[in-house]
């Protein structure tokens, strides 16, 4: 019985720390969204690329004798220089040749150059013989902070990479946030997203402003990768499926085009998944919840899809979104 | 380039002198089937290597017969519905005389339905579902423990040498890492032991909600029924978590890529293999040190199951040609001589089959991973199958 108020508090720390990583994977999904009308299906291999570069930093600078914040500093922009270029580049070949052509068709790319990416991706690491890539962190990441008494008696653990996990994705919220709503580059994003033709007329060159919006994203998908590694220490290949269609949830939950919804949708479903993955306690201590029993965490991710064909059949624009008024 | 164009004539020559020679012999081809892609060709690939060992060893045996030997390698990606393409693959091919694989329970039941029509024998270095000779195919041999000899012995293992009171049991959800958790908390619960929950997961990424909950359940051991990349990460993240209770698998963990994957979390964890650590095989050293020679890399437990089930079949085949008058025998001939087989010079000792393919007596290993990763044997102990 004792152990209810624990389990309740780590499932917090757990899954508000998911959570941040799901955010930024679905603000790549969103930046995208709002601008095109494009899913990104790709997006889900952009950020695994961006996991892999993160292993492979942390790999290479492994024996050097480097701070550990500089090393985390150096694997998270090379992250978000190759994913955000690899975005771009997807963008150029993929989807820009198809820019007029009905919305189905550079969905059907997407998913073409999506698994495309996959397979590449196990082949480069292939070679080396390594397919599930183990993140050599930096031991200073996986020591455990020094928290008040009374939270240590609830038996919370916190580790150094879960705040840096927070930290991140919070600067990254800040940036694009500053990005997008107070510069020239960001209300030009903004208005190729409201009227591209209008905006062309403006003076706006919406190809330029559109493949920005790729990078950006793409860099995102990139630290969400890193992220990624941090949370969980290995990646492979096809790490990207689920947790690509989790921020996908989650930028539709939050409203898709809205960049405080994909937060807000990403942290829902990071608390959503952990509580679920734990309910079967419930039923071990309680009898007349001994039916929960049978939901083991491999339950965990039903409740994203639930969520999402709920928010779909009752609120379709979203916990955040507002119709078509507000893209970006 | 002169050099290089000499070197390739020379290549050439040589190419068709071989098959000129090959045209006056019959071929007989041995199949492997084991994962050579993805994340279990570490295991897979150790198989197919021991197999080419000791094809490399019976070649001339089998040349002073008039036969050319050949060993065809086939990937299952530890899939069944690839496993299943290749198993077709291998039965349209009649020069193969038997298989040997697979590595995981799961592809070896659908493969041997599809090779039983056409009697083409199976050996295998690895598989120990029940129900891999349970069905009782004509083609369907084992040279390892069954996971009813198996689970007990793990069970024991964690009452009398751990004292463990309480457990939590896991699974992969395929048919070995399910019918060996089976096994196992059967045993558990009969003997006392109280299991405080018991699930299955295919998450390969993130255990955190699985840890937080045992977290808080707190058992004496967790036994987690699955293959070394899925539980390597889940040991990683959960001593990350700060949970200290024992771990403890099956022969899926038994491959040096459970340390690398879980790094210095795999220190103290426990597996049962029926591939015997190299270093327990007093026969094994020189088989050690011809594998790193030949494929430049260290013999693993599996390496040396795939040779000894080469041998298995290599063994049964000569047999088959002899009973034939020397001549090539039958696909149906050679199965029924490797279920009779009485083989010798293994590295694992002699073997007999029973009437179904079980191994009449195997020996079955408790092996810990030490600080600094290496194994030890912790036990040791004979398992004989429920049928003679």
């Amino acid at each position: 019985m004792d152990i209810v108020g624990p389990l309740l508090v780590q499932v917090l720390v757990t899954g508000l720390t998911l959570g941040f990583v799901y955010a930024i994977i679905a603000l790549g999904y969103t930046m995208v969204y709002g601008v095109l009308q494009l899913i990104n299906f790709a997006h889900s291999e952009v950020f695994v690329t961006g996991a892999v570069v993160g292993f492979e930093a942390f790999r290479i600078l492994a024996p050097v004798a480097l701070n550990a914040y500089l090393k985390l500093l150096i694997a998270l922009f090379a992250a978000m220089l190759v994913a955000g270029v690899l975005n771009v580049v997807i963008e150029r070949l993929a989807y820009r040749p198809l820019r007029g052509a009905p919305r189905l068709v550079p969905l059907i790319t997407a998913i073409g150059v999506s698994l495309i990416l996959q397979d590449l991706l196990k082949f480069l690491e292939g070679t080396q013989g390594r397919f599930n890539l183990v993140y050599e962190l930096p031991t200073e990441f996986n020591s455990q902070l020094s928290l008040p008494a009374f939270v240590t008696s609830l038996g919370v653990r916190l580790s150094v990479k879960d705040i840096l996990i927070v930290v991140i994705a919070l600067l990254m919220l800040a940036f694009l946030n500053y990005l997008v709503n107070r510069t020239r580059v960001g209300r030009a994003i903004r208005a190729v997203a409201q009227d591209r033709t209008t905006a062309g007329l403006m003076g706006i060159d919406a190809n330029r402003m559109i493949a920005l919006t790729f990078l950006i994203g793409g860099a995102l998908g990139g630290v969400g990768g890193v992220m990624f590694g941090l949370q969980f220490g290995t990646v492979n290949a096809y790490s990207g499926i689920i947790p690509g269609i989790k921020a996908f949830t989650a930028a539709v939950l939050g409203g898709i085009g809205s960049i405080p919804g994909a937060v807000l949708g990403g942290l829902v479903l990071g608390l959503l998944e952990n509580f679920l993955g734990i309910i079967s306690i419930f039923g071990s201590l309680f009898q007349p919840l001994s039916f929960l029993q049978a939901i083991g965490a491999e339950y965990k991710d039903i409740g994203a899809f639930l969520a999402l064909i709920l928010i779909l059949m009752l609120k379709p624009q979203g916990l955040l979104g507002r119709g078509n008024t507000e893209k970006v | 380039m002169k050099r290089i164009g000499a070197i390739t004539l020379a290549l050439v020559g040589a190419l068709s002198l071989g098959s000129s020679l090959a045209q006056t012999r019959q071929t007989i081809k041995i199949a492997t089937l084991s994962p050579l892609s993805g994340g279990q060709s570490n295991l897979g690939t150790q198989i197919r290597n021991g197999a080419q060992l000791a094809l490399n060893e019976y070649r001339q045996r089998f040349a002073n017969l008039g036969f050319n030997l050949q060993l065809v390698a086939y990937d299952d990606q530890a899939e069944p519905a690839t496993g299943t393409a290749s198993a077709r693959r291998i039965a349209a091919d009649r020069d193969i005389l038997a298989v040997v694989g697979t590595l995981n329970s799961g592809v070896a039941i659908p493969a041997s339905e599809v090779l039983a029509p056409a009697n083409v024998a199976m050996v295998s270095p690895a598989n120990t579902a029940n129900a891999v000779t349970d069905r009782a195919l004509k083609n369907m041999n084992r040279i390892v423990a069954r996971d009813d000899a198996q689970g007990p012995a793990a069970g024991r293992y964690i009452i009398q040498t751990l004292k463990a009171k309480t457990a939590y049991v896991l699974n992969d959800k395929t048919a070995y890492g399910e019918g060996l958790s089976a096994e196992v908390e059967k045993y558990l619960k009969a003997n006392g032991v109280r299991v405080l929950g018991s699930e299955g997961t295919e998450e390969k990424n993130n255990f955190q909600p699985l840890i937080i909950k045992i977290r808080a359940l707190n058992p004496d051991v967790i036994y987690f029924g699955s293959i070394y990349d899925q539980a390597g990460v889940f040991i990683k993240q959960l001593r990350d978590a700060g949970v200290k209770a024992k771990v403890m698998g099956g022969d899926g963990w038994d491959s040096t890529d459970l340390q690398r994957i879980a790094g210095s979390a795999a220190a103290g964890a426990l597996f049962t293999t029926v591939a015997a650590p190299l270093s327990e095989l007093p026969t094994a050293r020189s088989f050690a040190a011809l594998y790193k020679k030949t494929f430049n890399t260290d013999a693993q437990g599996f390496g040396a199951n795939g040779y000894d089930s080469a041998k298995v079949v290599l063994q049964g085949v000569l047999n088959a040609i002899r009973s034939n008058g020397n001549k090539l025998p039958t696909r149906a001939q050679v199965q029924t001589a490797i279920r009779g087989i009485n083989a010798t010079g293994l590295l694992s000792g002699s073997l007999r089959f029973n009437s179904v393919g079980d191994r009449q007596s195997a020996t079955m290993y408790i092996v810990e991973v030490r600080p600094n990763l290496s194994t030890r044997v912790a036990a040791e102990l004979t398992v004989e199958p429920p049928r003679r």
